[in-house]
Protein backbone atom coordinates (compact mmCIF):
# COMPACT_ATOMS: atom_id res chain seq x y z
CA UNK A 1 0.00 0.00 0.00
CA UNK A 2 1.09 3.67 -0.97
CA UNK A 3 0.27 6.61 1.17
CA UNK A 4 0.53 10.52 -0.58
CA UNK A 5 1.28 12.24 2.04
CA UNK A 6 0.35 15.65 -0.24
CA UNK A 7 -3.19 14.14 0.49
CA UNK A 8 -2.72 12.68 4.24
CA UNK A 9 -4.80 14.52 6.77
CA UNK A 10 -2.38 12.04 9.34
CA UNK A 11 -5.56 11.85 11.30
CA UNK A 12 -5.21 8.30 12.15
CA UNK A 13 -7.67 6.48 10.65
CA UNK A 14 -5.77 3.56 9.14
CA UNK A 15 -4.08 2.92 11.95
CA UNK A 16 -7.32 2.41 14.04
CA UNK A 17 -8.39 -0.52 10.85
CA UNK A 18 -5.40 -2.41 10.28
CA UNK A 19 -5.21 -6.02 11.33
CA UNK A 20 -1.44 -6.44 11.59
CA UNK A 21 -0.10 -3.52 13.32
CA UNK A 22 1.43 -2.39 9.87
CA UNK A 23 1.02 1.66 9.85
CA UNK A 24 2.67 3.70 12.08
CA UNK A 25 1.82 7.81 12.55
CA UNK A 26 4.18 10.50 13.67
CA UNK A 27 3.16 14.56 13.69
CA UNK A 28 4.16 14.40 10.56
CA UNK A 29 3.56 11.46 8.45
CA UNK A 30 1.99 8.48 7.97
CA UNK A 31 4.11 5.21 6.99
CA UNK A 32 3.09 1.45 6.05
CA UNK A 33 5.33 -1.07 6.74
CA UNK A 34 4.75 -3.07 3.26
CA UNK A 35 6.56 -6.64 4.80
CA UNK A 36 3.54 -6.64 7.58
CA UNK A 37 0.97 -5.28 5.76
CA UNK A 38 -1.46 -8.02 4.37
CA UNK A 39 -3.27 -5.98 1.47
CA UNK A 40 -6.07 -6.58 3.36
CA UNK A 41 -7.21 -2.58 1.89
CA UNK A 42 -9.10 -1.60 4.91
CA UNK A 43 -6.75 1.34 5.42
CA UNK A 44 -7.57 2.80 2.07
CA UNK A 45 -11.47 1.93 2.30
CA UNK A 46 -11.94 4.23 5.29
CA UNK A 47 -8.92 6.69 4.30
CA UNK A 48 -11.20 10.32 4.38
CA UNK A 49 -8.77 11.84 2.50
CA UNK A 50 -8.25 9.37 -0.35
CA UNK A 51 -4.67 9.20 0.44
CA UNK A 52 -4.31 5.65 0.49
CA UNK A 53 -3.31 3.12 -3.08
CA UNK A 54 -2.45 0.02 -3.91
CA UNK A 55 1.06 0.06 -5.04
CA UNK A 56 1.73 -1.53 -8.60
CA UNK B 1 21.68 12.56 31.42
CA UNK B 2 20.05 10.99 34.96
CA UNK B 3 17.61 8.52 33.96
CA UNK B 4 13.94 9.51 34.56
CA UNK B 5 11.26 8.37 36.32
CA UNK B 6 7.25 9.07 37.20
CA UNK B 7 4.81 7.22 38.86
CA UNK B 8 2.88 7.37 35.89
CA UNK B 9 3.51 8.07 32.12
CA UNK B 10 0.41 9.36 30.20
CA UNK B 11 0.63 9.14 26.15
CA UNK B 12 -1.48 11.83 25.09
CA UNK B 13 -2.93 15.05 26.61
CA UNK B 14 -6.28 15.37 25.13
CA UNK B 15 -9.61 15.35 27.20
CA UNK B 16 -9.04 11.28 28.31
CA UNK B 17 -5.30 11.95 29.26
CA UNK B 18 -5.13 15.30 30.52
CA UNK B 19 -8.40 14.10 33.03
CA UNK B 20 -6.42 10.71 33.72
CA UNK B 21 -2.84 12.85 34.44
CA UNK B 22 -4.73 15.18 36.42
CA UNK B 23 -6.84 12.49 38.96
CA UNK B 24 -3.56 9.97 39.24
CA UNK B 25 -1.66 13.31 40.65
CA UNK B 26 -3.96 14.94 43.11
CA UNK B 27 -4.18 11.75 44.52
CA UNK B 28 -0.30 11.81 44.90
CA UNK B 29 1.28 10.02 41.91
CA UNK B 30 4.43 11.66 39.57
CA UNK B 31 2.88 11.97 36.78
CA UNK B 32 4.40 12.62 33.28
CA UNK B 33 1.99 13.65 29.78
CA UNK B 34 3.47 13.01 26.30
CA UNK B 35 2.28 15.17 23.77
CA UNK B 36 3.15 14.74 20.09
CA UNK B 37 2.10 17.93 19.24
CA UNK B 38 2.98 21.50 20.10
CA UNK B 39 0.08 21.92 22.35
CA UNK B 40 -2.72 19.69 23.72
CA UNK B 41 -6.11 20.18 21.82
CA UNK B 42 -4.35 20.13 18.13
CA UNK B 43 -5.10 19.34 15.32
CA UNK B 44 -8.93 19.56 16.20
CA UNK B 45 -10.65 16.75 15.32
CA UNK B 46 -14.18 16.90 16.52
CA UNK B 47 -17.63 18.34 15.91
CA UNK B 48 -17.07 19.74 19.62
CA UNK B 49 -20.68 19.53 20.92
CA UNK B 50 -20.75 18.07 24.60
CA UNK B 51 -23.77 18.85 27.35
CA UNK B 52 -23.03 20.67 30.11
CA UNK B 53 -23.99 17.83 32.36
CA UNK B 54 -21.25 15.87 30.88
CA UNK B 55 -18.43 18.50 31.51
CA UNK B 56 -19.71 19.77 34.85
CA UNK B 57 -18.40 17.72 36.78
CA UNK B 58 -14.75 18.06 35.31
CA UNK B 59 -14.03 21.68 35.12
CA UNK B 60 -15.78 25.04 35.63
CA UNK B 61 -17.82 26.49 32.87
CA UNK B 62 -15.74 29.01 31.16
CA UNK B 63 -17.29 31.42 28.49
CA UNK B 64 -13.19 31.28 26.66
CA UNK B 65 -13.73 27.90 25.65
CA UNK B 66 -17.52 27.89 24.91
CA UNK B 67 -18.81 28.87 21.01
CA UNK B 68 -22.41 28.65 21.39
CA UNK B 69 -24.54 27.34 23.86
CA UNK B 70 -27.43 24.76 22.66
CA UNK B 71 -31.00 24.33 23.86
CA UNK B 72 -32.65 22.56 20.76
CA UNK B 73 -31.86 20.03 18.86
CA UNK B 74 -33.49 19.38 15.08
CA UNK B 75 -33.44 15.97 13.64
CA UNK B 76 -33.96 16.18 9.76
CA UNK B 77 -35.90 12.76 8.05
CA UNK B 78 -34.65 12.51 4.37
CA UNK B 79 -37.65 14.09 2.75
CA UNK B 80 -36.21 17.20 4.54
CA UNK B 81 -38.99 17.90 7.24
CA UNK B 82 -37.46 18.21 10.47
CA UNK B 83 -38.69 17.86 14.07
CA UNK B 84 -37.68 19.55 17.31
CA UNK B 85 -36.21 17.97 20.62
CA UNK B 86 -36.00 19.63 23.87
CA UNK B 87 -35.73 18.68 26.99
CA UNK B 88 -32.03 17.61 26.31
CA UNK B 89 -30.75 19.93 28.74
CA UNK B 90 -28.26 22.54 27.79
CA UNK B 91 -25.58 21.85 25.43
CA UNK B 92 -22.36 23.44 23.85
CA UNK B 93 -20.07 23.74 21.31
CA UNK B 94 -16.81 24.52 22.47
CA UNK B 95 -13.73 25.80 21.41
CA UNK B 96 -11.62 22.56 21.41
CA UNK B 97 -8.41 23.93 21.11
CA UNK B 98 -8.75 26.39 24.16
CA UNK B 99 -11.06 23.04 26.22
CA UNK B 100 -8.55 20.82 25.95
CA UNK B 101 -5.58 23.25 27.18
CA UNK B 102 -7.71 24.18 30.28
CA UNK B 103 -8.30 20.57 31.28
CA UNK B 104 -4.72 19.93 30.59
CA UNK B 105 -3.98 23.33 32.75
CA UNK B 106 -5.79 21.52 35.89
CA UNK B 107 -3.42 18.42 35.34
CA UNK B 108 -0.57 20.70 35.65
CA UNK B 109 -1.50 22.50 38.72
CA UNK B 110 -2.32 19.47 40.41
CA UNK B 111 1.37 18.34 39.84
CA UNK B 112 1.60 16.92 36.36
CA UNK B 113 4.65 17.12 34.00
CA UNK B 114 3.64 18.00 30.54
CA UNK B 115 6.32 17.42 27.87
CA UNK B 116 5.37 18.92 24.61
CA UNK B 117 6.71 17.25 20.70
CA UNK B 118 6.96 13.78 22.74
CA UNK B 119 6.10 11.36 19.97
CA UNK B 120 5.65 7.69 22.05
CA UNK B 121 7.34 5.13 19.99
CA UNK B 122 7.39 2.17 22.20
CA UNK B 123 7.24 0.56 25.23
CA UNK B 124 10.25 0.01 27.19
CA UNK B 125 10.56 -3.69 28.66
CA UNK B 126 12.26 -5.61 31.65
CA UNK B 127 11.40 -8.88 32.84
CA UNK B 128 8.71 -8.86 30.49
CA UNK B 129 7.03 -6.42 32.45
CA UNK B 130 6.63 -3.06 31.05
CA UNK B 131 8.48 -0.28 32.65
CA UNK B 132 8.62 2.94 30.82
CA UNK B 133 7.91 4.53 27.55
CA UNK B 134 10.32 5.27 25.09
CA UNK B 135 9.58 9.23 22.84
CA UNK B 136 10.87 11.05 19.69
CA UNK B 137 11.59 14.39 21.49
CA UNK B 138 12.37 17.06 19.30
CA UNK B 139 14.63 14.61 17.06
CA UNK B 140 15.99 12.73 19.93
CA UNK B 141 14.92 9.24 21.05
CA UNK B 142 14.63 9.26 25.39
CA UNK B 143 13.23 6.89 27.54
CA UNK B 144 10.77 7.68 30.37
CA UNK B 145 10.40 4.96 33.23
CA UNK B 146 7.11 4.38 35.07
CA UNK B 147 5.29 1.98 36.80
CA UNK B 148 2.01 2.34 35.23
CA UNK B 149 1.78 3.54 31.32
CA UNK B 150 -1.55 5.39 30.61
CA UNK B 151 -2.87 5.36 26.78
CA UNK B 152 -4.57 8.43 25.87
CA UNK B 153 -3.33 8.57 22.14
CA UNK B 154 -6.18 8.46 20.57
CA UNK B 155 -8.44 6.35 17.40
CA UNK B 156 -4.62 6.21 16.18
CA UNK B 157 -3.77 4.60 19.48
CA UNK B 158 -0.72 2.29 19.38
CA UNK B 159 0.24 1.90 23.11
CA UNK B 160 -2.13 -0.61 23.37
CA UNK B 161 -0.56 -2.49 20.07
CA UNK B 162 2.78 -2.21 21.83
CA UNK B 163 1.60 -3.96 25.02
CA UNK B 164 -0.16 -6.96 22.85
CA UNK B 165 -3.50 -5.75 22.67
CA UNK B 166 -5.98 -6.22 20.41
CA UNK B 167 -7.06 -2.68 18.94
CA UNK B 168 -7.94 -3.08 15.84
CA UNK B 169 -11.54 -2.29 14.80
CA UNK B 170 -13.63 -3.53 11.86
CA UNK B 171 -14.87 -1.70 9.10
CA UNK B 172 -18.29 -1.59 10.46
CA UNK B 173 -17.29 0.00 13.86
CA UNK B 174 -15.30 2.79 12.51
CA UNK B 175 -17.17 6.61 11.05
CA UNK B 176 -14.71 7.85 8.32
CA UNK B 177 -15.81 11.93 8.53
CA UNK B 178 -15.02 14.79 7.28
CA UNK B 179 -15.56 17.99 8.66
CA UNK B 180 -15.52 22.01 6.98
CA UNK B 181 -15.86 24.89 9.45
CA UNK B 182 -18.04 27.49 7.22
CA UNK B 183 -19.06 30.82 7.66
CA UNK B 184 -21.17 33.15 6.04
CA UNK B 185 -24.24 31.27 6.65
CA UNK B 186 -27.49 31.81 7.90
CA UNK B 187 -28.15 30.38 11.62
CA UNK B 188 -30.80 30.00 14.61
CA UNK B 189 -27.60 29.73 16.22
CA UNK B 190 -28.37 27.04 19.50
CA UNK B 191 -29.82 24.58 17.76
CA UNK B 192 -27.64 21.50 16.63
CA UNK B 193 -29.51 19.85 13.22
CA UNK B 194 -28.75 15.84 12.26
CA UNK B 195 -29.65 15.08 8.71
CA UNK B 196 -30.38 11.26 8.42
CA UNK B 197 -30.85 9.25 5.24
CA UNK B 198 -29.32 6.74 3.24
CA UNK B 199 -28.16 8.75 0.31
CA UNK B 200 -27.53 11.53 2.56
CA UNK B 201 -25.06 10.17 5.05
CA UNK B 202 -25.03 5.96 4.77
CA UNK B 203 -24.65 4.58 7.94
CA UNK B 204 -23.95 7.59 9.85
CA UNK B 205 -25.42 11.32 9.77
CA UNK B 206 -24.52 14.62 9.15
CA UNK B 207 -24.78 17.74 11.69
CA UNK B 208 -24.91 21.45 11.78
CA UNK B 209 -23.33 22.48 14.74
CA UNK B 210 -23.19 26.61 15.38
CA UNK B 211 -20.51 28.34 16.54
CA UNK B 212 -22.19 31.54 16.66
CA UNK B 213 -25.17 32.91 13.94
CA UNK B 214 -23.31 32.42 11.03
CA UNK B 215 -20.53 30.13 11.68
CA UNK B 216 -20.99 26.07 12.49
CA UNK B 217 -18.94 22.95 12.45
CA UNK B 218 -20.77 20.86 9.31
CA UNK B 219 -19.48 17.43 8.74
CA UNK B 220 -20.37 14.03 7.95
CA UNK B 221 -20.14 9.97 8.97
CA UNK B 222 -20.09 7.62 7.02
CA UNK B 223 -19.59 4.00 8.32
CA UNK B 224 -16.40 2.43 7.26
CA UNK B 225 -17.82 -0.44 5.46
CA UNK B 226 -19.65 1.53 2.96
CA UNK B 227 -16.96 4.57 2.80
CA UNK B 228 -15.55 2.52 -0.08
CA UNK B 229 -18.79 3.75 -3.11
CA UNK B 230 -19.65 6.80 -0.49
CA UNK B 231 -16.61 9.20 -0.09
CA UNK B 232 -17.63 11.16 2.78
CA UNK B 233 -16.05 14.53 1.31
CA UNK B 234 -18.33 13.93 -1.96
CA UNK B 235 -21.33 13.61 0.03
CA UNK B 236 -20.44 16.16 2.35
CA UNK B 237 -19.93 18.99 -0.73
CA UNK B 238 -22.98 17.56 -2.31
CA UNK B 239 -24.68 18.40 0.98
CA UNK B 240 -22.88 22.23 1.53
CA UNK B 241 -23.89 22.54 -2.43
CA UNK B 242 -27.62 22.17 -1.90
CA UNK B 243 -28.47 23.27 2.02
CA UNK B 244 -25.40 26.54 1.85
CA UNK B 245 -24.27 27.80 -1.65
CA UNK B 246 -23.11 30.55 -0.13
CA UNK B 247 -20.80 29.55 2.76
CA UNK B 248 -17.03 29.98 2.89
CA UNK B 249 -14.85 27.67 4.26
CA UNK B 250 -12.91 28.13 7.18
CA UNK B 251 -11.48 25.08 8.15
CA UNK B 252 -11.02 21.77 6.68
CA UNK B 253 -10.42 18.48 8.73
CA UNK B 254 -10.83 14.67 8.55
CA UNK B 255 -10.69 11.65 10.78
CA UNK B 256 -12.12 8.36 12.28
CA UNK B 257 -14.83 8.05 15.34
CA UNK B 258 -14.96 4.15 16.76
CA UNK B 259 -18.37 3.19 16.63
CA UNK B 260 -17.36 -0.11 18.28
CA UNK B 261 -17.98 -1.39 21.84
CA UNK B 262 -15.25 -0.90 24.37
CA UNK B 263 -12.23 -3.19 23.81
CA UNK B 264 -12.66 -6.22 25.33
CA UNK B 265 -9.21 -6.05 27.11
CA UNK B 266 -8.37 -2.28 28.48
CA UNK B 267 -6.07 -2.97 31.05
CA UNK B 268 -3.28 -5.59 31.36
CA UNK B 269 -0.26 -5.59 34.13
CA UNK B 270 1.20 -2.22 34.79
CA UNK B 271 -0.97 -0.40 31.53
CA UNK B 272 -4.52 0.98 30.90
CA UNK B 273 -6.01 2.36 27.79
CA UNK B 274 -8.59 5.70 28.27
CA UNK B 275 -10.65 7.04 25.39
CA UNK B 276 -10.56 6.52 21.80
CA UNK B 277 -7.96 4.56 22.38
CA UNK B 278 -10.32 2.30 24.12
CA UNK B 279 -12.43 3.14 22.12
CA UNK B 280 -15.30 4.39 24.59
CA UNK B 281 -17.02 5.93 22.34
CA UNK B 282 -20.79 6.19 22.29
CA UNK B 283 -21.28 4.20 18.94
CA UNK B 284 -24.69 5.66 17.71
CA UNK B 285 -24.05 9.44 18.37
CA UNK B 286 -20.04 9.53 17.90
CA UNK B 287 -19.39 11.76 21.02
CA UNK B 288 -16.20 10.32 22.76
CA UNK B 289 -15.17 13.70 24.97
CA UNK B 290 -17.50 12.98 28.33
CA UNK B 291 -16.88 9.44 27.74
CA UNK B 292 -12.65 9.60 27.77
CA UNK B 293 -13.12 12.00 30.55
CA UNK B 294 -15.10 9.92 32.78
CA UNK B 295 -12.62 7.06 32.35
CA UNK B 296 -9.58 8.96 32.53
CA UNK B 297 -11.15 10.02 35.73
CA UNK B 298 -11.73 6.34 37.12
CA UNK B 299 -7.91 5.14 35.47
CA UNK B 300 -6.07 8.52 37.08
CA UNK B 301 -7.41 7.52 40.65
CA UNK B 302 -6.41 3.53 40.13
CA UNK B 303 -3.85 4.42 39.27
CA UNK B 304 -2.63 6.77 42.34
CA UNK B 305 -3.99 4.22 44.24
CA UNK B 306 -1.53 1.54 42.52
CA UNK B 307 0.55 3.84 43.69
CA UNK B 308 0.22 4.31 46.93
CA UNK B 309 -0.43 0.30 47.26
CA UNK B 310 2.38 -0.26 45.24
CA UNK B 311 0.35 -3.04 42.64
CA UNK B 312 0.69 -2.86 39.52
CA UNK B 313 -0.46 -6.27 38.30
CA UNK B 314 -3.89 -6.83 36.21
CA UNK B 315 -5.63 -8.32 39.19
CA UNK B 316 -5.27 -4.42 41.55
CA UNK B 317 -5.91 -2.90 37.46
CA UNK B 318 -9.08 -4.14 36.99
CA UNK B 319 -10.48 -2.03 39.58
CA UNK B 320 -10.42 0.13 36.73
CA UNK B 321 -12.79 -1.53 34.45
CA UNK B 322 -15.35 -2.70 36.77
CA UNK B 323 -15.86 1.13 37.36
CA UNK B 324 -15.63 1.70 33.66
CA UNK B 325 -18.36 -1.15 33.15
CA UNK B 326 -20.38 0.40 36.16
CA UNK B 327 -20.33 4.10 35.25
CA UNK B 328 -20.55 4.00 30.99
CA UNK B 329 -19.98 0.33 29.89
CA UNK B 330 -22.94 -1.09 30.22
CA UNK B 331 -24.61 1.53 28.23
CA UNK B 332 -22.05 1.68 25.49
CA UNK B 333 -22.67 -1.92 25.07
CA UNK B 334 -26.43 -1.47 24.95
CA UNK B 335 -25.64 1.53 22.32
CA UNK B 336 -23.56 -1.02 20.10
CA UNK B 337 -26.41 -3.34 19.80
CA UNK B 338 -28.64 -0.45 18.90
CA UNK B 339 -25.88 0.94 16.25
CA UNK B 340 -26.71 -1.30 13.83
CA UNK B 341 -30.48 -1.42 13.88
CA UNK B 342 -30.53 2.36 13.80
CA UNK B 343 -28.66 3.13 11.06
CA UNK B 344 -30.15 0.10 9.02
CA UNK B 345 -33.52 2.07 9.21
CA UNK B 346 -34.86 2.69 5.82
CA UNK B 347 -35.25 6.26 4.42
CA UNK B 348 -38.81 5.61 5.05
CA UNK B 349 -38.88 4.63 8.32
CA UNK B 350 -36.49 7.88 9.26
CA UNK B 351 -39.77 9.91 7.58
CA UNK B 352 -41.86 8.68 9.58
CA UNK B 353 -39.94 8.93 12.46
CA UNK B 354 -39.80 12.48 12.05
CA UNK B 355 -43.43 13.27 11.05
CA UNK B 356 -44.74 11.47 14.28
CA UNK B 357 -42.37 13.89 16.18
CA UNK B 358 -43.61 16.90 14.20
CA UNK B 359 -46.96 15.98 15.52
CA UNK B 360 -46.45 16.31 19.32
CA UNK B 361 -46.52 19.84 21.00
CA UNK B 362 -42.65 20.57 22.63
CA UNK B 363 -43.71 20.70 25.45
CA UNK B 364 -45.35 17.26 25.58
CA UNK B 365 -42.22 15.74 23.34
CA UNK B 366 -40.97 12.69 24.97
CA UNK B 367 -38.76 10.94 22.99
CA UNK B 368 -39.32 7.38 24.50
CA UNK B 369 -43.27 7.86 23.39
CA UNK B 370 -42.29 9.19 19.98
CA UNK B 371 -40.36 6.79 18.72
CA UNK B 372 -42.00 3.89 20.45
CA UNK B 373 -45.21 4.97 18.47
CA UNK B 374 -43.03 5.67 15.40
CA UNK B 375 -42.07 2.33 14.53
CA UNK B 376 -44.00 -0.66 15.51
CA UNK B 377 -41.97 -3.67 14.57
CA UNK B 378 -39.96 -2.86 17.79
CA UNK B 379 -40.84 -0.39 19.55
CA UNK B 380 -38.10 -1.37 22.91
CA UNK B 381 -35.80 -0.83 20.70
CA UNK B 382 -36.57 2.46 19.11
CA UNK B 383 -37.22 3.90 22.59
CA UNK B 384 -33.79 2.93 24.05
CA UNK B 385 -32.53 4.83 20.84
CA UNK B 386 -34.20 7.64 21.79
CA UNK B 387 -32.83 7.58 25.39
CA UNK B 388 -29.56 7.39 24.28
CA UNK B 389 -30.13 10.85 22.13
CA UNK B 390 -31.95 12.31 25.02
CA UNK B 391 -28.88 11.21 27.63
CA UNK B 392 -25.82 11.50 25.78
CA UNK B 393 -26.57 13.13 22.39
CA UNK B 394 -23.62 15.86 22.88
CA UNK B 395 -20.90 13.09 25.11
Amino acid sequence: MKINMRKCDICGTCVAVCPVDAIYVSEYEVTIDNDKCISCLNCLIVCPAQAITEEE
Amino acid sequence: MAEEKFDVVVVGAGPAGSVAARFAAENGASVLMLEREREPGIPVRCAEGVSHAGIAPFIEIDKRWIASTINVARLFSPNGEHAYMYNNGTGYVLERRLFDAALCEIACKKGAELRLRADAIDLVWENDQICGVKYRHRGEIKTVYCDIVIGADGVESRVGRWAGMKTAVMLEDIDTCYQYTLTNIDLQGDSVDFYFGNQISPGGYIWVFPKSQNTANVGIGISGHLAKNNPPKKLLDEFIGKHFPNAKKTYEVCGGVPTANTLKEIFRDRIMLVGDAARQVNPVTGGGIVQGMIAGSIAGKVAADAVKEKRFDKKFLKKYKKEWDKRLGHLQNLHYALKNKFFQLTDEKFNNIVEICKSIPPEKFTLKELFSSAVKGDPKLVAEIAKAFVVSKFK
